[in-house]
């Protein structure tokens, strides 16, 4: 039997994963938002986890809500990132700072 | 009747405002003659009712009016009022006013003629009959301010009519900054009055005198003033910058830059007068006051003997008269620090007359010369111009107090009242008006030969083309040189020795040098058979013998004295370098004070520190603060998750 804890510290490891995808990352805007959809997915790992514990579905629910919209938000946002390639020429995150004081 | 007078006070101050709002808003559409017509109107028709109000009070002898008329505001329990006090002073003066300033109107339509600015002349000197009836009229502080300050703003106006002239406008600010030391002085005595009274009301204040008599106050922390010296003395700095009192004189002489009417109505017969009224007015404060009594009569007595030296070496006929001017108003002020209010008031009035009559006189002259006022290139005028010869004539022996003449009784009541007073600095001011009566008629002469008799030293052009002046210009002249010899005779009695003036004017026993001389005083005629027993009738003949042997006999000699007393002429010359000082040490030191304040305090400390040191502060900070803000996204994820760590941690373990 796969305990809960087991779960949750695969949750854990994906979204530490993830924070450390975002921090690293110096190169594509693309690895980013992969870092991003990794980081909804360990929520839904703890999510899942957490259902079949207590016994209650809603968190599964909970889970393909989080999908679904998961899906529009990645449709979004490789969307914007092809209108910033197509402006900018470029999807390095380095090049991406006109937000500099 | 009471409430029909007081319909004729109102008209008698509305009606000058009236012509004066004519003349001067509409004085395109109603002309040269409606402007004239207008202010003349008004101001007669006011001179009238005046005259009705001087023989209700004075010779009805009616009770005097003391009354508000609109309230302006309140606040804080003191009363602003428009208010009437008419009693027999105000009446008085309401009369020398009114009919001074409508033979000025009259004047003026001669001397003005070819002026382009006629209609604005016949404004502002209507508008300053106005003035000064609210001056004159008023029964409390701030209207009083009112007067003062309107008649000070016209003065102003007037002194720079000629606005293209450089030395008019030079003249005008410089009156009118004097006047605003004068003034600084006069608003803080009001402060005081209103301080220690709580309110500005005449008649209030004059009724509480008791409880503010033995006060006193530290103006300087350790020194403890009597209140009443202090109210008393910073009144007189406003009376001193208003009758060019020394050291506040400077501005009077320069004000013969504007034109001959208004020197002779507003800076010989009225407005410098407005001092000596006030402190007459203000007497049962003043009587309070002995130290106060005695800083006037010194005042008074420096300008009686030092303005009058002056006049002894001017060329310029104006300015004669305008020192002649400053010393008769220091004789005023000398009558007023012996307690001889009634004396002081008398020679106001006589002097008005005189005065305006010799002013108007030297303007007559001045239209015959083409607008010279050179007396070097005078002379012998008097076959050309028999009517202001005989007019100045009058006005030149009424002025050195030739018995008999108006300025005769006033000014000898002024000199007996100061040898019988017994305040300290009287000793100093007897002999300061009785040697001034040598130099006012040695002066007087001096310009009356110069002008009127001896060489005649004008140009060809201008001999040709003398003649007398028109009606207008004689005709004031000769009304203004009725009163200058009939008056003192009629009211000497009265007003100097008399009770003419009532309750207005408030003098101690101990002080009334006038009562004393009443003793003595048998009727007009004893008085002028007296006088030629006495100093002053001998001073003053001797004055006009030496002016006649220096001008006429011996026209020579005045430049060889002039050689041999280089230094004394260097100093009367430059008017005892009063103007050097004032230009130097208040105008350069203010000036000097100005620049520090501008380097240090307005570069240095308001823009350097202040407005460009925050901005550079602000720029410093950001300078840092910009840094983290690096424009990378994972700079920012990270600051959010750590802070987020941070509140968590915060939530958890605290």
């Amino acid at each position: 039997m796969i305990a809960l804890s087991d779960f949750l510290i695969l949750g854990a490891i994906l979204f530490c994963l993830s924070v450390a995808g975002i921090f690293l990352n110096r190169k594509n805007v693309i690895i980013l938002l992969m870092a991003i959809e990794l980081m909804l997915l360990a929520v839904n790992m703890n999510f899942v986890a957490f259902s079949h514990y207590l016994g209650d579905t809603a968190g599964q629910v909970f889970v393909f809500f989080i999908l679904t919209v998961a899906a529009a938000e990645a449709a979004i946002g490789l969307a914007i990132l092809v209108v910033l390639f197509r402006s900018k020429r470029t999807i390095n995150v380095d090049d991406l700072d006109t937000l500099k004081g | 009747m009471p409430d029909n007078m007081q319909t004729i006070y109102l008209w008698i101050v509305l009606a000058p405002l009236l012509g004066s709002i004519i003349a001067g808003l509409f004085g395109k559409k109603v002309g040269r003659a409606g402007a004239h017509w207008a202010a003349i109107i008004g101001v007669a028709v006011s001179c009238v009712l005046s005259m009705i109000v001087f023989k209700y009070m004075v010779i009805d002898g009616a009770e005097p009016f003391n009354g508000a008329v609109y309230t302006w505001l309140v606040s804080d329990g003191v009363r602003f009022e428009v208010g009437f006090l008419i009693d027999k002073l105000s009446a008085m003066m309401m009369v020398v006013v009114t009919f001074v300033s409508l033979m000025v109107h009259i004047y003026t339509v001669g001397y003005m003629h070819d002026d382009p600015g006629y209609q604005r002349f016949f404004s502002y000197i209507a508008l300053f009959t106005f003035s000064m009836l609210m001056l004159v009229m008023s029964n409390n502080f701030m209207q009083l301010f009112f007067g003062w300050e309107a008649v000070g703003l016209i003065s102003y106006l007037l002194i720079g009519f000629w606005f293209k002239k450089e030395t008019a406008i030079y003249a005008n600010l410089k009156a009118f900054l004097v006047n605003r030391v004068g003034d600084f002085g006069f608003l803080l005595g009001i402060a005081a009055v209103l301080m220690y009274f709580g309110t500005l009301d005449y008649a209030t204040v004059f009724a509480n005198t008791d409880s503010v008599v033995g006060k006193t106050i530290q103006v300087i922390p350790g020194s403890e003033w009597s209140v009443m010296t202090l109210i008393c003395i910073s009144l007189f700095i406003g009376a001193m910058g208003k009758s060019a009192q020394v050291p506040l004189h400077v501005w009077l002489p320069d004000s013969m830059e504007g034109p001959t009417p208004i020197s002779a109505l507003i800076h010989a017969a009225t407005m410098v007068t407005a001092g000596i009224y006030m402190v007459a007015r203000m007497s049962p404060l003043f009587e309070l006051s002995e130290t106060a009594l005695s800083f006037v009569i010194v005042i008074g007595a420096i300008t009686a003997f030092f303005m009058g030296l002056l006049g002894l070496v001017q060329n310029d006929i104006k300015r004669v008269v305008a020192y002649s001017t400053l010393s008769q108003l220091g004789y005023m002020t000398v009558a007023l620090g012996a307690s001889a209010y009634a004396a002081g008031i008398f020679h106001l009035m006589t002097h008005a007359f005189f005065k305006a009559l010799l002013f108007l006189g030297a303007g007559s002259v001045i239209i015959a010369m083409h607008h010279e006022q050179d007396m070097r290139k005078m002379g012998g005028l008097r076959k050309y111009m028999p009517i202001t010869w005989i007019t100045s004539l009058i006005g030149s022996l009424a002025l050195i107090g030739t018995p008999g003449f108006a300025g005769f009784y006033s000014k000898d009541s002024i000199i007996e009242a100061v040898g019988h007073s017994s305040i300290p600095g009287s000793g100093f001011a007897y002999a300061a008006v009785l040697s001034g009566v040598f130099i006012t008629a040695l002066y007087s002469f001096r310009m009356y030969f110069m002008v009127f008799h001896g060489k005649e030293r004008m140009d060809e052009h201008t001999r040709s083309q003398l003649h007398e002046t028109p009606w207008v210009v004689k005709g004031p002249l000769i009304m203004l040189a009725i009163p200058s010899v009939i008056i003192g005779f009629i009211y000497v009695g009265d007003m100097a020795f008399g009770n003419f003036f009532g309750d207005a004017i408030k003098v101690l026993p101990q002080h009334d040098v006038l009562g004393q001389l009443a003793k003595d005083y048998h009727g007009p005629f004893t008085m002028m058979l007296h006088s030629l027993l006495t100093l002053p009738f001998w001073f003053a003949a001797a004055g006009v013998a030496f002016a006649w042997f220096l001008y006429i006999k011996r026209p020579d000699i005045p430049g060889m004295i002039q050689d041999k007393l280089k230094f004394v002429h260097r100093v009367l010359d430059n008017k005892y370098y009063a103007d050097r000082f004032n230009e130097i040490v208040f105008a350069g030191g203010s000036r000097l004070l100005g620049k520090l304040l501008w380097q240090n305090g307005d570069v240095r400390v308001i823009d350097g520190v202040i407005i460009n040191g925050s901005a550079k502060t602000i720029g410093r900070i950001s300078g840092v603060v910009r840094r983290i803000q690096t424009g990378y996204l994972y700079n920012y994820a990270f600051a959010m998750i750590f802070g987020l760590l941070f509140l968590l941690g915060v939530f958890v373990f605290a």
